[in-house]
């Protein structure tokens, strides 16, 4: 697998580490309920389809990107710069 | 027996090499197999489950019989395909699965025994008594069912990785795949064209076929040698591409040494990961076997491979041979045979409408129902209209049509389509993104149909990557139409073998629709089917035909095959070439690390890196004698330890301190320049993720430093929340743990030491504890910490790390002359457990900042990561296991790190579990062993008494609760 990184360009997946879920940076404000936080922490969807998730670009340029990618066929529909991406 | 004049094999080149102990030579071209057969050796293995005598039944890389151990001791290489195996001056083969020999096999004995052993033996029979399976059954069964074995050994033997990029990858070098080779090369495209034989040509090396005018492989050879000398082609022969994976990533794997005399710097395979922008399959076809009762003797062959050994390598496998098929390639077969002066005893044709022959006597509408012969063909059973007749031969070549060789196009997960006119599978278009099949692994099984194919999958390729095409001219071949009714079995008396390699039956398949697993996929797991390593090339479809019809479906109703990766065997070490031992575990080494070694000090590993354990001196015999003098040494005088390793990043920009207040339990923005402060990071789930400290070099620049563990999660966590959290604060990140080497100078005599040697004497108004600032030593810029992880008087000393080992040097000079000297990590860790600091010992994960007892570091006044979370029911209170010290107040004074706390009077088991032992040490300060650990309720405990048990270690120990601050409580020597 290679992902396409914003800085870097196409890149081996073996420089990559996995973080998990895009939702990770929908961080609730301190105030937010504890329902939110619960959400925010451990509440995950498990989609067949596309799905935004983040990658460290660890072993290139340290950039965290947001991949969308389809659990079903494992094509890669696009990857963005986490600074750069909406909610 | 070689036929004269015949074949591809150089007759100028003899070759010897021995198997199963006995001498023989073949000849430069010949592969173990063809070498065997013209020697007259039929008999190449035991099967896998019966241990019935078998030969040879294909010639090419699905061969399920004929496996063999190649080479000896360390370097044998089990499983080997004889019909693959290319012989070589010196090599030995051996038969596998055997015992005590090939000819006199006891374990046949399993054969008599088969009413025991059918399909699914291993669920009915040896169910009961449930002991009886570990001790008894699954020992013996393992031992007589088996493959080759491996040494035991590690391998000594050296594979190799490769990596590849074209725009068109090429799988298969027969008339499709060298027709599409050609045609992209001439466009101007990067070819890798891949085959797995030795040469170009498929099954043009094979047949006695003319290809625009010349013989098929001279055609082959010429079209090859003309692909080799264009820049844009690489031709990578004795390479399998193994399988399929995203993106357009082929594995293959290539035969490096395996077919030469060993040599050690040599390796004997290459992994290859190949990217290919599109992909032509052209993966040709496999012959079928037909399943009629006792067809697995030795001189039974696909139809193909008789003539490839005939045709390729000037062998004839016997001197009768008998023809069986479904098909007209039967008919081809017995035409050169005759051609080759071979007597043929019969063409046996299920077809009624089978054409007569001059030169061989056909039985049209008959079928092959039995064979006889011990370790090897002697005459053949047919049926006809007229009733059974016994035909005497030695050899048996039979055809049943082929499949389609389109393994590959399933390994994403596509399904292939039944076709009824060759009655067989053909892949559907896009079963893999870019990977277009070609020629008979399409089903396309004329030469010229496979040229035409394999031209039009290339133009395919180049008009999807824009590319344009030159006209490049079909070659003549022959275009014979397929003319084909299907026959997967022949009832009659007598075990029909459909999986050869793992001894399954026509019946065991009937068996299993029996018993109801009348899905394919349950088929397989009952009766095994399909699970050797051939995985099934030779059986599948027939299998899936037998359960088609034993459960009355059509075949495309009961299913397809699944074909996973790799597509033939793959050692495990060629796979992970490179990643053994320092490839796996890669040396990170201080800069002081000649020197440490230069000392004689064992070096211990921290993840990847090295550290001194203890730097013994003259006269120490045991490393607790280095240990307790190097405490000693640290709290009386002074000690230098290397603490580069502990992870350093530089934040800079207006928002750094804001930017650390979120990722740092504390407040940070309000450290002065000049000034360190020690900081606590939680997960987002509340729990302690690593500690260290900020030093603010300036108003915009802190250096944070991580434990040597947790350098690169925190650097990763750090990037995460200032790239993915607030990107609006603007803050950089850097890593310089290896930029600078950085040295602990911990004890009374520090300041001493350094005065000496930094470029101006240290002010102490100016360096009370906890300050930081530049320094020179030298005329070199350094950086100088007044932090201590000992609880003495300490600095940490940073240079540039090309300076380091220099440095290292002067420190430990001074500091010997001093009465001091280096220490290592087990003084280290006794130093720190003395002041109860923490280690990854302590914040493992599951420990709270309440835990440690640091609660009192998270700021009320601002957010921070985890902070949140952290105040969830159960991460607080007296319920909490919470740090503590402990020291042995009873006989025993043993503690280890790992045992378990319990209440003295309690039985020690898990239910009465107070909590746990996490670092331990023996303190020559205080004359005893300590201990951290985690005790429920701990900090309101201290006094009480506790009983440590190590269950392992078998070893328990009164313990009383304390402070886990053994020394110094107060700190004033850290401060003096
Ligand atoms: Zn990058």
């Amino acid at each position: 697998m290679r992902i396409r990184c914003p800085i870097c360009g196409d890149r081996d997946l073996r420089e990559f580490t996995y973080k998990g879920d895009a939702v990770a940076l929908n961080r609730p404000g301190p105030e937010a309920a504890a329902q939110a936080w619960d959400d925010y922490l451990h509440l995950r969807r498990n989609p067949a389809g596309a799905t935004r998730e983040l990658w460290y670009h660890g072993g290139g340029c340290g950039a965290w990107i947001v991949v969308t990618r389809d659990t079903v066929t494992h094509e890669i529909l696009g990857a963005v710069l986490a600074e750069e991406a909406e909610a | 027996m070689r036929i004269a004049g015949k074949g591809l094999i150089d007759r100028d080149t003899p070759v010897h090499f021995r198997f199963d102990g006995v001498a023989h030579q073949g000849f430069a071209g010949d592969t173990l197999a063809s070498a065997l057969l013209a020697q007259g050796v039929r008999l190449m293995g035991r099967s896998f489950k019966y241990h019935r005598p078998r030969g040879v039944l294909t010639a090419g890389s699905e061969e399920p019989n004929a496996l063999v151990t190649v080479g000896q001791g360390a370097h044998a290489d089990p499983n080997v395909r004889a019909t693959v195996q290319e012989i070589y001056d010196g090599l030995e083969a051996h038969p596998q699965n055997a015992w005590p020999s090939l000819r006199y096999d006891l374990l046949s004995l399993n054969d008599l025994a088969a009413p025991f052993l059918s399909a699914g033996f291993y669920y009915k029979t040896f169910m009961w008594p449930r002991a009886f399976w570990e001790k008894l059954y699954e020992p013996v069964i393992r031992r007589a069912a088996g493959l080759g074995a491996l040494s035991g050994q590690p391998d000594p033997d050296a594979y190799e990785k490769a990596y590849a990029f074209c725009d068109l990858l090429v799988i298969g070098a027969g008339p499709a795949g060298l027709m599409a080779a050609l045609t992209a090369a001439e466009a101007g495209a990067d070819v890798i064209l891949c085959d797995e034989d030795t040469r170009s040509g498929g099954r043009l090396l094979a047949e006695d076929e003319e290809v625009d005018g010349q013989p098929g492989h001279a055609w082959a050879q010429a079209l090859t040698d003309r692909l080799r000398a264009m820049p844009n082609v690489r031709v990578m022969r004795r390479t399998t591409v193994t399988g399929v994976y995203d993106q357009g990533t082929y594995g293959a794997l290539e035969r490096v040494g395996q077919h030469l005399p060993h040599r050690a710097s040599l390796p004997r395979a290459c992994f290859w990961r190949i990217v290919a922008k599109r992909a032509v399959l052209a993966s040709g076809a496999i012959e079928r076997p037909v399943a009629f009762p006792n067809n697995d003797r030795p001189g039974i062959m696909t139809a193909g491979a008789v003539r490839a050994y005939l045709n390729r390598w000037g062998v004839a496998p016997g001197r009768r041979v008998v023809v069986f098929g479904n098909n007209d390639d039967a008919h081809r077969t017995a035409r050169d045979l005759v051609a080759a002066g071979v007597h043929v005893a019969a063409l046996v044709d299920s077809r009624h409408e089978a054409q007569a022959s001059d030169a061989y006597p056909v039985h049209a509408g008959a079928v092959l129902c039995n064979t006889q012969g011990r370790l090897g063909l002697e005459s053949v059973t047919i049926r006809t209209a007229k009733g059974e007749e016994r035909i005497a031969a030695d050899t048996l070549a039979m055809s049943g049509g082929w499949n389609p060789s389109l393994h590959l196009t399933c390994h994403m997960n596509g399904r292939p389509v039944w076709r009824d006119d060759i009655a067989a599978f053909v892949p559907k278009p896009d079963m893999v993104p870019g990977l277009i099949p070609a020629g008979a692994c399409h089903g396309a099984f004329s030469t010229h149909a496979c040229l035409e194919e394999g031209r039009a999958a290339a133009l395919r390729a180049l008009s999807e990557l824009g590319m344009t095409a030159k006209d490049v001219p079909l070659a003549e071949a022959e275009d014979a139409p397929v003319s084909l009714r299907p026959l997967w079995q022949v009832l009659g008396k007598g075990r029909a073998w459909l999986d050869f390699q793992n001894d399954v039956t026509a019946k065991d398949v009937a068996l299993a629709a029996q018993e109801n697993f009348c899905s394919v996929e349950h088929m397989k797991r009952y009766t095994t089917q399909g699970m050797a390593p051939d995985q099934g090339k030779n059986s599948n479809v027939a299998a899936l035909a037998v359960l088609a019809d034993a459960t009355g479906r059509s075949i495309p109703e009961t299913g397809t095959t699944t074909f996973r990766p790799p597509y033939t065997p793959v050692a495990i070490a060629a796979m992970g070439a490179g990643a053994e031992g320092k490839g796996f575990a890669p040396e990170r080494k201080t800069t002081s690390h000649a020197a440490t070694v230069e000392r004689g000090a064992p070096m211990i590993e921290a993840g990847l890196w090295y550290r001194p354990s203890y730097f013994p001196d003259p006269g120490e015999s045991h490393w607790r004698q280095s240990c307790d003098r190097e405490v000693r040494m640290v709290r009386e005088s002074v000690g230098i330890c290397d603490v580069s390793t502990l992870g350093k990043i530089d934040v800079q920009g207006p928002d750094a301190g804001r930017f650390l207040d979120l990722v740092y339990t504390n407040m940070m923005s309000t450290v002065k320049p000049g000034r360190v402060r020690y900081g606590l990071m939680l997960r987002e789930d509340g729990h302690v993720m690593d500690d260290g400290t900020a030093a603010r070099l300036s108003e915009g620049q802190y250096l944070i430093t991580t434990t040597t563990a947790a350098a690169g999660q925190v650097m990763a966590h750090l990037d995460f929340v200032a790239q993915g959290l607030r990107p609006d604060l603007d803050v950089r990140l850097a890593s310089v743990t290896e930029q600078w080497a950085q040295f602990a100078v911990a004890g009374p005599q520090s300041r001493a030491l350094l005065d000496g040697l930094l470029d101006a004497p240290l002010d102490p108004e100016a360096w009370p504890f906890m300050a930081c600032g530049p320094v020179k030593v030298m005329g070199i810029a350094a950086r100088l910490f007044r932090i201590s992880f000992s609880g003495e008087h300490a600095y940490e000393i940073a240079v540039p790390a090309r300076y380091g080992d220099s440095l290292f040097r002067l420190l430990v000079a001074r500091a010997e002359a001093l009465g001091g000297g280096p220490y290592g990590m087990e003084a280290l860790n006794v130093l720190r457990i003395e002041k109860g600091f923490i280690t990854h010992a302590e914040i493992h994960g599951r420990t709270t900042a309440f835990d440690i007892g640091m609660d009192r570091m998270v700021s009320a006044k601002k957010d921070c990561i985890g902070k949140v979370m952290a105040d969830r029911p159960g991460l607080k209170g007296p319920e909490r296991e919470q740090l503590v010290g402990l020291r042995p107040v009873g006989e025993s004074k043993e503690m280890t790190a790992g045992a378990h706390l319990f209440e003295p009077g309690t039985e020690p088991v898990r239910v009465n579990a107070q909590g746990y032992v996490t670092s331990v040490g023996f303190s020559p300060t205080l004359g005893t062993m300590l201990a951290l650990g985690f005790l429920r309720n701990g900090r309101a405990r201290h006094g009480e008494r506790v009983k440590l048990k190590d269950h392992l270690r078998q070893v328990e120990t009164l313990c009383e609760v304390c402070d886990p601050v053994f020394f110094d409580p107060d700190g004033g020597r850290l401060r003096g």
